[in-house]
């Protein structure tokens, strides 16, 4: 089975691969965007040194990582979970739902196959033009290395799973671009893309460092950073862990319903 | 000669309303989808906003210019933008319409195929970001002291930005004809254009404001109206009379993009790729 | 309506074309090597008014870089082109008005919206009068038998159904030419059926030329009095059905029913192909005539029955290719 699921996302990820092109111009954006934030962090560093608990260095490394996150972790939606919306629109899903393989499973392995080619490919590339143009800092041990390499995983996971339902919603709605563009803005805000989560004022920082979008870029750069670091950062990680765990179960409890319904349709 | 361009120029312009109109239908057909996304449009614009209030929270003023001052910058380029999305926003899935072979299907219609190409799957629901440009701006205008003449560069500001945009939206979105799968440079320069200005050049680099001046002209997007509607020096000492100038860059990129699009068009029908 | 023909008075006119590609091969990831494709060369045709022309040929043969080519979508490398008296590539929004395209395997149709409506933007785009807009449709949805269907939206019809509509969507403005694409693909026998009879009555009535591209070649045998083949960028045949089946070295096929079973037949002319039980099955050279062979045939067996098969088309074409 796990050999299964290895082979299932080994394929995802030589699929994703094809798109040279497509990969080169999203770098390119990634980094045009990196560029701009890092002016603009600058000069609020410049004005307030400390400002969210980070030094200016720390501010440009989190603008690089958040860069090489966002196809990561999908901030904008896409991935494996699309073809699934699209699957239950025209009724293939029917298909994927008579598979041996756990329909859930079977998405999350494609999804983990394609985050690992971003990674690799719109992460690490951004990551070091951040760090040739700027100064970015570099986690400081072994164990924080170790940390961010998992809290990547389950920031794929948290992601998915909350594509996974809004596609889910294509059951209910047939087209769920609707509910796909909530999730992105939900994303885009939540995760500390627009602005780092640690700025937020007051209370609403605590809140939105414990909703499961945190674990998309802030926490895995707080890793990184060393901002969270020993049973800070044990607890971020478990954060991530709780979250995927809780939303993949509603995915499965959602995907039962659905199926129930889907048979007693007939698709 | 001049009266039968208009003519033409009236006709396409109510070719795209019908084909716009039928597509607002067929989005009509999934009512929730269509309302839901009308409100996110609001909703995207508007944590954007939130975002740069975040970071106000911070700090009082970002290059000198102060939340009010950037609410201004910021509606100005987002209106743009917006405006610009919902008309010919289209354009950047160019390479799916070669891919499918929706492109030749257009060629084979008796209109321009930039419009048809523009007008593909237009999305009233767009309005909505405009909106919320429009609230953001309007807000920022009442802390302006108004002149006639300031009225006058507002207006043609706002105009200026919208076809700055449309420009850029067409002439990136040209890559596709020569690699299908590029379509993502073209957001670098139309978001990122609206991410760069939405906050004032004076935190950029020298050399960065020079290429919004004259290489990608963004900075007339807002950037030099709004110094002289507000009333700010420029902190690079560039001519004064740039803050006259958008609808100058606006004109020449726009007749830049167009031969960027003929080209395209010549390339792909002399390849047929 | 304005002249539509060429300086000789022909509709459609090709001279010498030639079309060739660059294309880049991979040879890794990142590497390529340009290579030269000649996907037509030194093709030259005419089609006149209301003509019904097959365009045939294997897949990659060149037929939809010609299509391409005579809608404008595509340049000539070289050579000259004509459609309805204007340059395809310079002139294609005037040329879009005199010409109608069906894609089988594709819908011009607005996929959510009620068919009435696309044919209501159709008009629009078009500037068709709206008189002659009018009663075009009701021509042509009571020919296709549309008018129950107008109200539903495009994605609830059938594949046969939406098939009928873009031929309508097509036929609207009053083209002079109707390119079709595989119009028949995934139809059912009688969905055929009735769009070749359609077929028919529009060329009969408006003299609307057609030239269609295929692979089912029953569309050709019902509908063209004429095939253009074309193989490697080349035609490679132009001419009447009849005249392929010379030219393909096409055999006819008399199956003769025998009262009792009997060793393999043989009469001056033909040639016994097939033995099975009581029945035979002789061929004899296509453009011969079948009576002295059945005579032969009668007069030294006794015959419960005979019938003439006519020669595969398909057969033929692959002859042709073959040389």
């Amino acid at each position: 089975m796990a050999g299964l699921y290895l082979s299932v996302a080994t394929r995802a990820f030589r699929r994703y691969s094809t798109y040279t092109a497509a990969t080169l111009a999203g770098m390119f954006t990634n980094c045009v965007f990196g560029i701009i934030l890092c002016f603009v962090y600058q000069e609020l560093w410049s004005l307030k040194p400390h400002a969210g608990g980070y030094d200016v260095k720390e501010a440009i490394t989190y603008v690089w990582l958040g860069q090489a996150m966002i196809m990561t972790v999908l901030v904008w939606g896409g991935g494996p979970t699309n073809d699934l919306a699209n699957r239950i629109r025209t009724g293939d899903v029917a298909l994927d739902l008579y598979r041996p393989v756990p329909l859930i499973g079977w998405y999350a392995a494609q999804d983990l196959g394609r985050a690992a080619y971003h990674l690799l490919a719109r992460g690490i590339g951004p990551t070091l033009l951040g760090a040739l143009l700027f100064d970015i800092r570099w986690p400081g041990s072994l164990g924080a290395w170790l940390a961010f390499a998992v809290s990547l995983p389950l920031a794929v996971l948290v992601s998915f799973a909350i594509r996974f339902l809004v596609a889910s919603t294509a059951f209910w709605l047939l087209d769920s671009s609707g509910p796909a563009t909530v999730a992105w803005i939900t994303a885009a805000f939540l995760s500390g893309l627009t602005v780092p989560l640690v700025l937020f004022p007051g209370w609403t920082r605590d809140v939105v460092l414990t909703l499961p979008w945190a674990t998309f870029i802030q926490i895995p750069a707080d890793i990184w950073l060393g901002q969270r670091s020993g049973w800070h950062a044990v607890e971020g990680l478990v954060l991530g862990a709780a979250w995927a765990g809780v939303l993949l179960l509603v995915c499965a409890f959602v995907l039962r319903r659905a199926t129930a319904k889907v048979v007693v349709q007939g698709g | 000669m001049a009266e039968t361009l208009a003519g033409a120029a009236a006709a396409n312009v109510r070719a795209y309303r019908d084909i716009g109109l039928m597509w607002t239908r067929a989005a009509m057909a999934y009512p929730a989808s269509f309302w839901m996304m009308a409100f996110s449009g609001f909703v995207v614009g508007g944590l954007d906003f939130v975002g740069i209030w975040i970071m106000f929270h911070t700090v009082d003023s970002l290059g000198e210019w102060n939340l009010r001052e950037i609410a201004f910058l910021y509606g100005a380029s987002g209106f743009g933008l917006a405006f610009a999305d919902m008309l010919v926003g289209r354009v950047e899935r160019l390479g799916d319409l070669i891919r499918t072979g929706r492109l030749d299907a257009m060629f084979l219609k008796p209109l321009p195929l930039l419009l048809q190409v523009c007008a593909d799957e237009f999305a009233l629901r767009r309005l909505s970001r405009i909106l919320q440009s429009v609230v953001v701006l309007g807000v920022a205008c009442t802390f302006v002291a108004w002149s006639p003449v300031k009225v006058l560069v507002t207006l043609s500001m706002i105009a200026s930005s919208s076809v700055i945009y449309l420009a850029i939206f067409v002439a990136f979105a040209c890559i596709q004809f020569w690699t299908i799968d590029a379509n993502e440079v073209a957001n670098a320069f139309t978001y990122g254009g609206n991410a760069v200005t939405q906050y004032p050049l004076s935190i950029y680099p020298r050399e960065v404001v020079t290429g919004l001046t004259l290489v990608v002209p963004l900075a007339f997007v807002n950037w030099y109206p709004a110094l002289y509607v507000i009333g700010k020096p420029d902190p690079y000492g560039f001519p004064d009379w740039l803050r006259f100038a958008s609808p100058l860059a606006a004109v020449v990129l726009m007749a830049l993009a167009l031969l960027v699009w003929r080209t395209g068009v010549r390339h792909y029908t002399s390849t047929g790729s | 309506m304005t002249s539509t023909s060429s300086a000789d008075g022909s509709l459609i006119q090709v001279r010498d074309l030639h079309r060739t590609f660059t294309v880049r091969r991979k040879t890794s990831r990142f590497r390529g090597v340009r290579d030269e494709v000649v996907a037509v060369h030194d093709l030259t045709f005419s089609v006149e008014v209301g003509e019904m022309v097959g365009y045939i040929g294997p897949n990659g043969a060149g037929k939809s870089t010609t299509i391409k080519m005579l809608t404008g979508i595509l340049v000539p490398t070289d050579g000259s082109l004509s459609v309805a008296g204007l340059d395809p590539s310079r002139q294609r929004t005037e040329l879009a008005r005199h010409l109608g395209v069906v894609f089988g395997q594709r819908t011009t149709l607005w996929w959510d919206l009620p068919l009435r409506d696309s044919f209501a933007v159709l008009q629009k785009i078009y500037r068709t009068s709206p008189e002659r807009h009018r009663a075009n449709l009701a021509e042509y949805v009571e020919l296709l038998d549309l008018g129950d269907l107008l109200d539903t939206p495009v994605r609830q019809l059938s594949l046969g159904q939406r098939m009928r509509g873009d031929i309508v969507a097509a036929l609207l403005h009053d083209p002079e030419i109707l390119f079709l694409d595989e119009p028949t693909i995934g139809l059912d026998v009688i969905s055929k059926g009735r769009l070749r009879e359609f077929l028919r009555t529009l060329n009969a009535e408006r003299r609307t030329t057609l030239m269609l591209t295929t692979h089912d070649l029953q569309d050709i045998e019902a509908l063209c009095d004429r095939v253009i083949v074309i193989d490697h960028g080349t035609a490679v045949f132009d001419g009447p059905l009849a005249d392929l089946h010379t030219q393909g070295g096409s055999t006819r096929t008399l199956v003769v029913d025998l009262v009792d079973e009997a060793p393999a037949i043989s009469v001056p002319g033909a040639v016994t192909r097939r033995v099975e039980g009581p029945r035979q099955w002789l061929s004899f050279p296509a453009d011969a005539s079948a009576a002295p062979i059945v005579a032969a045939v009668a007069a030294a067996y006794d015959v419960a029955d005979l019938s003439i098969q006519e020669p595969d088309i398909e057969d033929v074409i692959r002859e042709i290719y073959q040389r």
